[in-house]
């Protein structure tokens, strides 16, 4: 693509921002914010890769992967300052999923060790353990809040803080990961995934997108329910005292 | 009373919730084998009494006896199988009756046996068609009864009973009473329980405690709401038999 090409795409900015002024929306300023951002931001990446790949250094890999964990987990702890030690257990849990899928990727030599493959790989599997981790943090706050009764009885009749609140529990981790499975169930035929898109419009052979595209699917699986169980698993402790009552 | 005839010994209990002082060092005790009632208005900190006597929360300062031992030398599990409760709102969880009723037993690894499930439901005052039906299609007495008859299951040797007939009509009322007497004659079971009617303070017990701000304002038989001493249980008394 050109940079006059680049250039004009902006016509899709001008598009939302005409119509946001039209109709009093009020969306032009966030609107411009978002479209400076990404464009600054897209292009920062676009160098560092290009650094990255061209030194081909682990060192640089490992500190471009540990930096994706640092700011993923800025962002999630929000959702979970009801959890102590929250940013903790979002660190372990983006580490566990990134060494568990970079392990078997690498492992079986399903991807090649290197910058263009790990990097990005990483990127969608941390990205999409944040998305997740948001979900289930948000799920599992208001589970435990709208079950607070119930869990205080199965506590009053001797149950352990895991019996109590193993309905919250599971239907938070079941919650934050339904969305994954059914955004697949219809996946290539409601619409074309980005990576897939992306690969096409660069000139790879459709079905290799497609190869790479199942691999990508296949790995937020393994992502969604491994992300939601470690933290359930990690938080859920948090919500009782060592005499096993609730934490107001 | 001698703390070692008391089923719970409270040793200047003090409880704070939210900054603010919800049991104010109250010292009493609760005699073993005998039913108390607690009155007081609401506010007085009775129920957050019952959750520390169950081990759902923890006293700030002092300390509590159970059965002559402290507290904290039951582990919580032991503890709320020893001291049963059963919440005013009796909360039933999905499911039938049956499922709600296997729930003590299932906590512990075990099963509930079908005739063990029928003995309880009669015991309660209820048929054992009611086993099969939908626990949120119960009527208020109803639910209390299989609230109580899930406690029981786990054979509590001191059984806290909050504000259960508050919600309930005069019949189902009288059903409750006659089977909070029926479970401390049969079984031997302390039974402690919070009611806002004086009339049934006075029937159904042998003691009675009238709590006031956090604190015991006065304690004794049941004599004692005929006489009271201060003024403000005087006050009170008077409004509730208004």
């Amino acid at each position: 693509m050109s940079f006059l090409a680049l250039l004009l795409t902006l016509i899709f900015v001008l598009i939302p921002l005409i119509l946001s002024k039209t109709l009093r929306l009020g969306l032009e300023k966030d609107t411009l914010i978002a479209t400076v951002r990404s464009i600054i931001q897209l292009f920062a990446v676009g160098y560092v890769l290009q650094f990255i790949f061209e030194s081909e250094n682990m060192l640089y890999i490992f500190l471009m992967v540990a930096l994706m964990i640092g700011a993923a987990t800025q962002n999630a702890r929000k959702k979970g300052t009801s959890i102590k030690g929250i940013t903790w257990k979002l660190i372990l849990t983006f580490v566990v999923i990134e060494l568990l899928t970079q392990g078997i990727l690498l492992s079986l030599q399903i991807t090649p060790p290197t910058a263009q493959y790990i990097i990005p790989l990483s990127g969608m599997v941390i990205g999409n353990s944040m998305v997740l981790g948001i979900l289930f943090l948000n799920r599992f706050t208001s589970e435990v809040a709208s079950r607070r009764e119930e869990t205080e009885l199965i506590l009053s009749l001797g149950g352990t803080p895991k019996q109590a609140i193993q309905k919250s529990l599971l239907a938070s981790i079941k919650a934050s990961t339904i969305p994954t499975i059914e955004s697949q169930k219809t996946i290539g035929l409601v619409q074309l995934p980005g990576m897939m898109s992306g690969q096409i419009i660069a000139g790879a052979d459709p079905l290799q997108a497609v190869m790479f595209q199942l691999l990508i699917l296949f790995l937020l699986l393994t992502t969604a329910i491994v992300t939601s169980i470690m933290l359930g698993f990690l938080s859920y402790p948090t919500k009782f005292t060592e005499r096993m009552q609730m934490i107001e | 009373m001698e703390k070692e005839q008391a089923a719970i010994y409270l040793n200047s209990v003090t409880y704070h919730a939210d900054g603010k002082e919800i049991l104010h060092a109250i010292t009493g005790t609760f005699a073993k084998g005998k039913i108390t009632s607690i009155i007081g208005p609401s506010g007085a900190g009775k129920t957050t009494l019952f959750r520390l006597c169950n081990g759902l929360l923890s006293p700030d300062n002092g300390n509590i006896q159970i059965d002559g031992r402290d507290i904290l030398s039951f582990d919580p599990i032991s503890l709320r199988r020893h001291v049963g409760i059963v919440l005013q709102q009796a909360t039933m969880l999905e499911g039938s009756v049956r499922d709600n009723l296997a729930l003590p037993l299932q906590l512990a690894g075990e099963k509930l046996s079908e005739s063990e499930a029928a003995r309880i439901v009669e015991e309660v005052g209820l048929d054992t068609d009611i086993l099969d039906r939908d626990s949120k299609s119960l009527s208020g007495g109803q639910k209390q009864k299989v609230s109580i008859a899930r406690t029981l299951l786990n054979r509590p040797q001191i059984l806290l009973l909050d504000e259960i007939t508050s919600s309930l009509d005069r019949v189902s009322k009288q059903d409750i009473e006659k089977l909070i007497l029926q479970i401390n004659r049969e079984y031997g079971t302390t039974v402690i329980w919070i009611t806002h009617n004086l009339e049934q303070a006075k029937a159904v017990a042998d003691q009675v405690w009238v709590m006031m701000s956090g604190e015991v304002a006065e304690a004794g038989t049941t004599d004692l709401l005929d006489h009271p001493e201060k003024e403000a249980v005087k006050q009170f008394v008077k409004e509730e038999e208004a």
